[in-house]
């Protein structure tokens, strides 16, 4: 059957009278009424969305130089055992102290994947294993990744590990093997569970230093929009205009 | 002579049809034994999906099809975050590898795994469990906290391996 146009007309009198009636519900929930932003768990049948962007906070003056609490969380939680060969186990969250030369002063962070929005892993990526998931978060797909490591030397965070021996003992929620390129995936099967958190940042937390905070960028009423807001937060390697969705205070 | 008599009885022996009947039947015995697992050592499913279905799906449907479902829902979950449960690889581990009577959780290189049983019976390689955990959660947290050594021994394993081939 051959394709018809659909020349319906417009019926403008009861288009204009729906336009009315949004008008005036809009005026009348307006005044001092604040919509309650929800931050429940989207559906399980329903595909995560652009409308939010997940993101990290790092405040830097109270992280503690002698703590790896979210180091040693990320580890618990994404089951990333140590094959007791630090030059090849699989990190993806690690502390850094940086010193300052001049002052003597040390700076204490935790680095992981920065979550860009205009990821270098991604550009580079041969499969399109490396992606940037709609809600902001950068991660492989383990099933099309071919170990190349490309990824590994476009990031400029040094965020990835490659994994070279066969491993066991995964997690279910964590599938990690052998010959394939892998990192902060920000939680994200507690961020689909509803959990609004990370494993870093809820131990972090718990030591009582609540140096990280996670949240979403495009809630403008989320705790860690409204601390950027008011203190700011710097991005590292701002001049590559990545866009990262993990930002740091103090540094 | 005596030669013509050996080769007549060589020859008696090789057509008897008992003897190869017999020699088929320990082998098929024996192949299945290997084979198929021996369903009665398989421990039972944790329960039903639903009401009305055992499985997710109609069992014969699941049989001929389950890595279509399974495949299929792998790009949902990974690319578009849909978490239901129905097709997930969690959810088939989590009912179907349940504890023997003496609580021990087969893994997939055994026979006794639920997939493995029927995957070594056709002959089917798969590489799901490279990756994927092949017990539920509890399974393998309480396996980390039995030994702890499991770094330790794969690392032994591995060394051993290199030796192996270097004495080679």
């Amino acid at each position: 059957m051959p394709y018809t146009l659909d020349t319906q007309e417009v019926d403008t009198a009861r288009r204009s009278f729906t336009r009315g009636i949004v008008a005036l519900g809009g005026l009348a929930i307006a005044p001092g009424v604040v919509l309650y932003h929800s931050a429940e768990a989207k559906p399980a049948n329903q595909p995560v969305s652009g409308k939010q962007r997940w993101g990290m906070l790092v405040n830097t003056n109270v992280c503690q130089e002698d703590c790896d609490a979210c180091v040693t969380a990320c580890n618990e939680e994404n089951g990333l055992w140590s094959l007791d060969r630090p030059a090849t186990d699989a990190q993806w969250i690690r502390k850094l102290h940086v010193k300052d030369r001049q002052t003597g002063h040390v700076t204490s962070l935790p680095m992981m994947c920065q979550h860009c929005e205009h990821p270098p892993c991604v550009d580079v990526c041969p499969t399109g294993a490396s992606f940037r998931r709609e809600d902001g978060i950068v991660l492989v797909n383990k099933h099309t990744c071919i170990g190349c490591r490309y990824c590994m030397m476009a990031c400029p965070y040094k965020a990835r590990s490659f994994i070279h021996e066969p491993l066991q003992d995964q997690l279910p929620h964590s599938p990690r093997g052998k010959g394939c390129v892998e990192s902060c995936t920000l939680c994200v099967h507690k961020v689909d569970r509803g959990d609004n958190n990370t494993a870093c940042a809820e131990a972090c937390t718990k030591d009582g230093h609540q140096a990280l905070v996670f949240g979403d960028l495009n809630d403008p009423d989320s705790e860690i929009s409204k601390q950027l807001k008011r203190h700011g937060g710097s991005q590292i390697r701002a001049d590559l205009g990545l866009n990262t969705g993990v930002r740091y205070q103090g540094i | 002579m005596a030669e013509l008599k050996q080769s007549m009885l060589v020859s008696r022996i090789a057509h008897s049809r008992f003897l190869w009947l017999a020699v088929i039947m320990v082998t098929c015995v024996s192949m299945i034994r290997v084979f198929a697992g021996s369903p009665e050592n398989i421990p039972p499913p944790k329960g039903k999906y639903s009401e009305d279905t055992v499985c997710v799906e109609p069992v014969e449907i699941m049989r001929r099809r389950h890595f279509e479902y399974i495949l299929d829902h792998r790009d949902k979950t990974v690319i578009e975050g849909i978490r239901t449960k129905q097709y997930s690889l969690i959810g088939c581990i989590d009912c179907h590898i349940t504890p023997n009577e003496r609580g021990e959780y087969a893994r997939y290189s055994e026979e006794t795994h639920f997939c493995a049983s029927c995957h070594l019976f056709t002959a089917v390689t798969i590489d799901c469990f490279q990756c994927h955990a092949d017990r539920p959660e509890e399974a393998v947290r309480t396996t980390l906290d039995l030994s702890g050594t499991t770094a330790w021994f794969l690392r032994e394993v591995h060394e051993r391996l290199q030796l192996d081939v270097l004495v080679q």
